[in-house]
């Protein structure tokens, strides 16, 4: 099982020929995943030079003659929502998109384009998904992963790998690693992840990492509170972490989500949110697996 | 990008938004000939800071004295009004204790006001649409009114697949209790104002007050506008409304660089990769006893200028006694981060401790890298083992 990717995930990259759609599709298959070709527009009907794999010049043509049933998005900031925009329509059931720094007005107008349509985004501005031995589309380093129990799924791109690399220390491992990414509009929120992660019988645990900014904690906390804990419920522990607790209210922290603009969205709002509906918080970002490997004999 | 109050009223009259006539002044005799250019009999003078709260601010040299908006009756008062505020230092609630130095003044013509409203614009997360948010308490912050009165919040969502609509502003002008030609004049108000935000890529769009004049019609009385900066690629124009003067200056020069920088107050300088991580790195060292001197993300694509660049930045914050490099190297590589810091030690001469943890991509070269360099680094295994040891430097020292 694994949410979203696994070994039957088809990968396409669109911005396959440029530098960063090169490097992270030959890490991919690298990986042993299942990379099949990608886009440039106006290099359609050429090799990719150095991985060997069709290019086309439209999402369209790349599915129809590959079976992708994946893409991944390392297209520049001011042509991504276009990408993104091409992938729904030609039906993709997964996107994932890479690329920071899309103009938040493009978003919105993807998320509208998102809404009955066929297929689902991550990101952008995330590190993408890995199923650990089965299948990585992103740019999170796959040596860090071991196959396991564990469901990750964070706003972080950097922070996950450190979730990761404690769960692989602690000999959990991961079932899969969703990085939702840190922008304020964008496609799977933390309540979606998490309702795929409590369906899926290969992960026992979860670890949700957030940031300062918005509520989507807040909700995903209120989710596991009335469909995870309880009599008859999953159960699945979780651990939870929100980064920003030092940051300082109406300093943008990087991710251009990550803003106390309210009294509801700061990092202590969302962690005694979490506590309070039954997840184990993590008082420091380097406990995130020994809270784990405590919630799990307790 | 934030800009100035009279920028953003220049910005919104071409868009159809009404505002009152006014004219910039950097000088008292400038604003004494602005306010001639005006009809009168009464005046307004208001200083142009990036920051709110001006009316109920007072200046750092006349703390018992008058606000930093102020009414006046003839040109010459306009320009005695406009000498108390350019040169002087203006502290408002926004502004933190320093204040900020007004360089210029923004001169507009009086106005009868029946009522004063708020008007705001901003996209909605939860919703991933841009709301547009009214409220009865104009002049008020509106993060007051949610707190105490959110009740008296109006908010309408606009659908971007099909517009702004009629109804949108008369559902907002009904709940505000306006009546009659009040109606129509606010929903040519909110129409107008929703073009420019979408045009502009705006992030927020704020007017406070918005106000009902005895004539019954709709105007700006203050309006505060910024960009999003992901979008300014599409708006070369708008860069020439960047008031540098504004922002902290080490800031500035992280900008100039593409590094993403805020200045904080302590005394542990922070480098890091990824905006998440690098805030966790803040937070573990207020955990282990010390506080960060910056919130610092050298991005995924840093190279050995870049990291050096960085660590000029850093110290050149007074304040600095260790630096803590946190490194999980994904699109990053550890190697390339450990030769900016070879390459940095070289051409700055670090005088305070330096803890480097790294960790991900390439990092047995980087490690390698380091080693060799001869530097004395303080190298840590993990997270939890970088922050103690940094902390412990800064104690030591």
């Amino acid at each position: 099982m694994a949410v979203l990717v696994d070994r039957n995930t088809r990968v396409m990259t669109q911005g396959f020929t440029g530098a960063q759609g090169t490097f992270h599709a030959s890490q991919g298959i690298a990986y042993g995943s299942t990379y099949v070709g990608g886009t440039t527009p106006g290099k359609g009907g050429t090799m990719h030079p150095e991985l060997n794999l069709p290019v086309f010049d439209t999402v369209a043509e790349c599915v129809e003659k590959t079976q992708a049933n994946a893409s991944v998005i390392y297209v520049p900031a001011p042509f991504a929502a276009d990408a993104i925009l091409e992938a729904i329509d030609a039906e993709i059931p997964l996107v994932i998109c890479i690329t920071e720094g899309i103009p938040v007005l493009d978003m919105v107008r993807v998320k509208r384009a998102l809404s009955g349509s066929k297929s689902v985004l991550v990101g952008p501005n995330c590190p993408g998904v890995i199923t650990p031995e089965q299948c990585k589309i992103g740019i999170m380093p796959g040596h860090i992963h071991r196959a396991g129990s564990v469901g990750i799924v964070s706003r972080s791109g950097t922070l996950t790998y450190e979730a990761v690399a404690q769960t692989t220390a602690a000999g959990l491992g991961q079932s899969s690693c969703v990085g939702i990414g840190g922008d304020p509009v964008k496609g799977l929120d933390f309540i979606d992840v998490l309702e795929m992660f409590l369906k899926d019988d290969e992960t026992k645990s979860i670890i949700m990492i957030g940031e300062i900014g918005g509520e989507a904690e807040v909700i995903g906390a209120e989710y596991l509170r009335r469909e995870n804990f309880g009599p008859g419920k999953p159960n699945k522990k979780v651990v939870g972490f929100i980064a920003g607790a030092t940051a300082p209210p109406g300093r943008r922290m990087g991710h251009a989500g990550a803003v106390i603009s309210g009294g509801k969205d700061t990092a202590a709002a969302k962690m005694e949110a979490m506590a309070s509906a039954g997840i184990h918080v993590a008082d420091s970002p380097a406990a995130l697996g020994s809270t784990m490997v405590r919630a799990l004999k307790g | 990008m934030n800009i100035h109050e009279y920028q953003a009223k220049e910005l919104l009259r071409r868009y159809g938004v009404a505002v009152l006539e006014g004219h910039v002044a950097w000088t008292p005799e400038e604003a004494e000939a602005a306010a001639k250019k005006l009809p009168g009999p009464v005046y307004v003078v208001k200083s142009q800071i990036h920051a709110g709260g001006r009316g109920a601010g007072r200046f750092a040299d006349d703390p018992n004295g008058k606000g930093g908006v102020r009414l006046a009756k003839s040109p010459e008062e306009a320009k005695a009004a406009a000498a108390a505020m350019i040169g002087h230092t203006l502290v408002t609630k926004q502004t933190g204790p320093g204040g900020k130095l007004v360089s210029r003044v923004y001169v507009e013509a009086g106005c009868d006001i029946k009522r004063e409203l708020y008007l705001g614009l901003l996209v909605d997360r939860s919703t991933s649409r841009v709301v547009i948010m009214a409220s009865t308490e104009g002049g008020m912050e509106i993060e007051e009114v949610a707190a105490n009165h959110p009740e008296k919040i109006l908010k309408v969502h606009v659908d971007p697949a099909s517009g702004i609509s009629g109804f949108h502003a008369r559902k907002l002008a009904f709940g505000l209790g306006l009546t009659g030609k009040q109606v129509g004049s606010f929903t040519k108000f909110v129409t107008s104002l929703y073009g420019a935000f979408l045009e502009l890529d705006c992030a927020i769009v704020e007017i406070n007050p918005l106000v009902v004049t005895g004539a019954g019609d709709i105007v700006a009385l203050d309006a505060k506008v910024s960009f999003d900066d992901n979008a300014l690629f599409r708006h070369k124009d708008l860069e020439a409304l960047r008031d540098d003067s504004e922002m902290d200056p080490k800031e500035l020069d992280a900008t100039k660089h593409e590094l993403n920088y805020v200045a904080l107050d302590g005394e542990i300088g922070c480098m890091v990769n990824g905006a998440g991580l690098a805030m966790a790195t803040m937070d573990i060292i207020k955990l282990y006893g010390s506080s960060p001197a910056n919130f610092l993300d050298v991005g995924g694509t840093a190279n050995a200028a870049r990291v050096t660049e960085a660590f000029r930045i850093i110290t050149s914050d007074a304040n600095v006694k260790a630096i803590l490099v946190n490194i999980f190297g994904g699109i990053a590589k550890c190697d390339m981060i450990a030769s900016g810091i070879v390459e940095a030690s070289k051409n700055l001469s670090l005088s305070v401790p330096l803890v480097v943890r790294l960790e991900g991509t390439n990092v047995e070269l980087g490690k390698k890298i380091l080693a060799e360099s001869g530097l004395a680094i303080i190298p840590a295994d993990n997270l939890a083992d970088a922050a103690q040891k940094v902390v412990a430097a800064v104690k030591g020292a």
